[in-house]
């Protein structure tokens, strides 16, 4: 960023109720991303924090006792293309297209919501195989850092099922397209966490 | 899904240029502007700030009594006034409330009041978020304290070791509340970081580059980007904690095959940002107060910027000096050892540049200004016994004696605390429209800079002599007796100093109509907000101010004649705001911060004694989501302009001069280039 792109005034933005800002994005849209960066961080600190604990169990099943790989990889197929969807819902809304916008909100939200399913579905199968949140040091760590990602694609499922009751009650029109926006923002951050959580949980043994 | 098959309809649709919003919440919307009603429903930075003061004064007392406990318990060879577990609680307690209760609060209600003011912005970036900020902020202070009548308070240290702080080790509830109560307070102060670092990218007026920032927003705005960074590592650490305490997870199980370095690393990967957290906010205020009364512009501006920049970079590489002594192996203690030396550098930079825009100054000894130069000289004792850490031999014979707690007092008291109250004593006027008594503010200055030597002095003595820390008693063999009955006497002369900073400010409050107002601009200041009446009206600026130079508003004042000479070219009164708020279009008042923050401490509750509990929390926090998500930022009934009516009239008279001066525009004719 430069000093003179820092300082421009901008086009006014629906979102600052017509005040331009400094930098040209939205508070709301800026106020994201720096808390995506902040959530990098959260991250960061679960996945360490099972690197280091996956292979010291002194006892009960551990990682390559319980995965089902080719499972997950559906799962996260279905996962990474709800921000397929989620990038048609943003483009819709752009386009001013509402019914395909609301379209493609709810299929992004269904496509999460089958993806948190085969969690519950697949943790369910590790619980019956004796891998339960205090058997030992991989499961508390694996069920923390998967819980934790669960938790955020849940809080979207939550943005995204909120954004839909909008859009049918009439309040998301294509001059909030940018809330459309900054909710798909989240998503796709949430989605590219699930790829470093199942590359590095699941594939690397 | 069958209704991708229908297309068309959208094409149907008329063309929708404005949405309906339809407002649907419990709550008619807040008018109040005065009374208790308009505090807790405020969104106005100003009154954030001012609230969030007087809490971080409040549990300043609290952490206060506690501390002096610990010296009453010292002050003679072994006493038993205290039981070694409620010694433990104390010492505990009276660091975790000063850290996350005083000091960071205290930062952020310099912050919140000054960087809008500073950067020429109406409010901050997310006024409601800013009010959640402060709520979460508070109630997790309360729960954090209301523990002591709970089963007992937190007794595990202030960065609570795991292991130690297990339920193996601390079976009572102590360090739940610890775990949870920071949380929560952790929850506000994230959110204030991701509000402020919007606010100082987004919100400057016209001409505000970056490089024109005071020093102080620049700070804060470091100050800020750790603040993003460094709380989810707490968060992640205290959230295993709260697990393995709560839930029985391993994370901290040792016989599970856990590592007890685990949350050493995590919590010192936040602890060490945290110390700059702490310490940037108050180098921002002595770096705003020192040049205006050595009336003289800051040395070296841009390198003050970047020291500080460096520093928050650099903050993140240091982090295993804390941990020299827990036997990490040669090679990471001697590159944290080296990154540690290093990070003095820039440190040291703010400290010569601070005494060079001293050098030969005109200088004025006013209270701000003994406190601000009282910094520079304790703060480089503390740094400079913070570079004996930094020499891991030396380290591993200081490590847990009294020799580190002498350090950090003389950086956290010595520095970030003499600030702060050298920026009450300079920016009262500002914020409550009447001077705190200057002979008074000098004594304040006076007794707390000797009580502090007095009390934190002689502990490098006793340190160096090998007294353990968090022991709660001695042996009267041990040679200990002189300097710990002497430091309990330093320890008191402290308490009576912010004891006259209490009387001073209810003093001055009594007598504010004694004496003449301050004006816009009592100290003859540099920076934006001197150029607003006092106390700041709730707009802040009438017009958006134009910025053409850095210190913008002391070039508005004084200029150079034809032999180069500076003379005054317009008094403040004739071209500072008048408070017409007539064109200001300000966010609404809302409950719903309040209804948010005010559901995690039952969340917190319900935790640790009853599910029921955290099921009122739950609703709560729902209820609060949903009103705030359905409620609109701006309250379409109100009229745009509607919002000033409770400001103060306008100062003197200087009304109508100050209208004919909008911005800086005319004046820049005058200025010749320099």
């Amino acid at each position: 960023m430069t000093d003179a792109a820092l300082h421009a005034p901008a086009a006014s933005t629906e979102a600052t109720h017509g005040h331009p800002t400094a930098t040209g994005l939205s508070n709301e849209k800026l106020a994201m991303w720096v808390f995506l960066g902040s959530d990098c961080l959260l991250f960061g600190g679960l996945i360490s924090t099972y690197l280091l604990m996956r292979h010291r169990s002194v006892e009960g099943p551990g990682p390559t006792d319980v995965f089902d790989i080719p499972f997950t990889s559906v799962s996260s197929f279905v996962l990474l293309m709800s921000s397929l969807t989620m990038a048609l819902a943003v483009a819709a809304i752009a386009r001013g297209d509402v019914h395909r916008n609301r379209v493609w909100l709810g299929t992004t939200a269904f496509l999460g919501a089958v993806f948190i399913g085969g969690q519950v579905y697949e943790f369910t199968g590790f619980y019956r195989e004796g891998l339960g949140y205090t058997t030992n040091a991989f499961s508390s760590a694996f069920y923390t850092l998967t819980g934790f990602h669960g938790f955020h694609v849940s809080v979207g499922i939550v943005m995204l099922t909120t954004l839909l009751v909008m859009s049918l009650r009439g309040n998301l029109g294509p001059d909030r397209a940018e809330t459309v926006e900054i909710v798909g923002l989240y998503w796709h951050f949430v989605d590219i966490v699930w790829i470093i959580i199942f590359t590095i949980v699941y594939l690397i043994p | 899904m069958a209704i991708v098959e229908r297309p068309t309809e959208a094409l149907t649709l008329p063309p929708v240029v404005t949405t309906e919003r339809k407002p649907l919440g419990v709550f008619s919307r807040p008018k109040a502007t005065t009374g208790w009603r308009s505090w807790v429903t405020t969104v106005d930075h100003k009154r954030i700030g001012i609230m969030y003061g007087a809490a971080a004064m409040f549990f300043f007392i609290v952490g206060g009594i506690e501390a002096l406990a610990i010296r009453v318990q010292l002050a003679r060879p072994e006493q038993e006034l205290f039981s070694a577990d409620l010694y433990n609680q104390l010492f505990t307690m009276h660091g975790v409330t000063m850290i996350f209760l005083v000091i960071m609060p205290l930062g952020a209600a310099f912050m919140n009041y000054l960087v809008p003011l500073q950067i020429g912005a109406r409010d901050v970036a997310m006024p409601r978020l800013n009010a959640l900020s402060f709520w979460a902020f508070l109630f997790g202070g309360i729960f954090l304290n209301t523990s002591w009548f709970l089963g007992g308070g937190a007794d595990g240290g202030w960065f609570g070791y795991a292991p130690n702080s297990g339920v193996v080790f601390s079976p009572g509830h102590g360090m739940d509340f610890y775990a949870i109560g920071l949380q929560i307070t952790g929850v506000g102060t994230l959110v204030g970081g991701i509000n402020l670092v919007t606010t100082v990218l987004n919100m400057r007026a016209p001409g505000m580059t970056l490089m024109k920032m005071p020093v102080f927003t620049w700070m804060s705005f470091v100050t800020q980007v750790i603040i993003v960074f460094a709380m989810p590592v707490i968060s992640v650490a205290l959230f295993l904690l709260t697990f393995d305490r709560l839930f029985d997870a391993n994370f901290f199980n040792v016989a599970a095959g856990a590592d007890p370095l685990l949350w050493q690393h995590l919590f010192w990967i936040f602890g060490h940002p945290e110390v700059y957290i702490l310490i940037l906010p108050a180098f921002g205020i002595v770096s705003e107060i020192i040049p205006v009364f050595a009336r003289k512009p800051i040395f070296g501006y841009p390198f003050m910027v970047f020291s500080g920049i460096a520093i928050g970079f650099m903050g993140w590489g240091v982090w295993a000096h804390h941990m020299f002594a827990s036997g990490l192996g040669p090679i990471s203690v001697a590159a944290f050892s080296v990154s540690t030396m290093f990070i003095a550098v820039p440190t040291g930079v703010k400290i010569l540049n601070w005494m060079a825009t001293m050098w030969g100054g005109k200088l004025t000894f006013t209270t701000p200004m003994l406190f601000s130069a009282g910094l520079v000289a304790m703060f480089t004792i503390g740094g400079l016994s913070g570079v004996t850490h930094a020499v891991s031999p030396a380290d591993t014979q200081q490590t847990d004696t009294y020799y580190i707690v002498a350090h950090f007092h003389y950086v956290i008291f010595g520095g970030a605390l003499m600030a702060f109250l050298g920026g009450f004593y300079f920016w009262w006027p500002k914020v409550f429209g009447y001077f705190l008594d200057d002979r008074l503010g000098k004594v304040n200055f006076w007794l707390s800079i000797v009580g502090l030597n007095l009390t934190f002095g002689p502990m490098h003595i006793l340190g160096l002599q090998g007294m353990s820390r968090r022991v709660h008693s001695y042996r009267a063999d041990y040679g200990y007796d002189f300097w710990n009955l002497w430091i309990t006497i330093g320890s008191f002369i402290i308490a009576l100093s912010v004891l006259l900073l209490l009387f001073n400010i209810w003093r001055s409050y009594r007598r504010r109509h004694l004496q003449p107002a301050p004006g816009p601009d009592p100290w003859d200041g540099r920076s934006l907000e001197w150029s607003v009446p006092s106390p700041v009206p709730v707009h802040n600026f009438d017009d958006t101010p134009v910025i053409t130079e850095f210190d913008d508003w002391w070039h508005r004042k004084y200029a150079e004649d034809e032999s180069g000479r500076l003379r005054k070219v317009h008094e403040p009164e004739e071209i500072a705001q008048v408070g017409d708020g007539s064109r200001a279009h300000l966010p609404s008042p809302s409950y719903w911060p309040l209804v948010l923050a005010l559901g995690l401490p039952f969340v917190g509750y319900g935790l640790i004694f009853n599910l029921a509990i955290a099921a009122i929390g739950g609703l709560l926090l729902v209820a609060g989501l949903v009103g705030w998500a359905l409620e609109p930022a701006d309250d379409p009934d109100l009229p745009p302009h509607g919002h000033d009516d409770d400001h103060p009239a306008a100062d003197g008279g200087d009304a109508a001069a100050a209208a004919e001066v909008p911005a800086a525009t005319p004046d820049e004719e005058e200025v010749p280039a320099s």
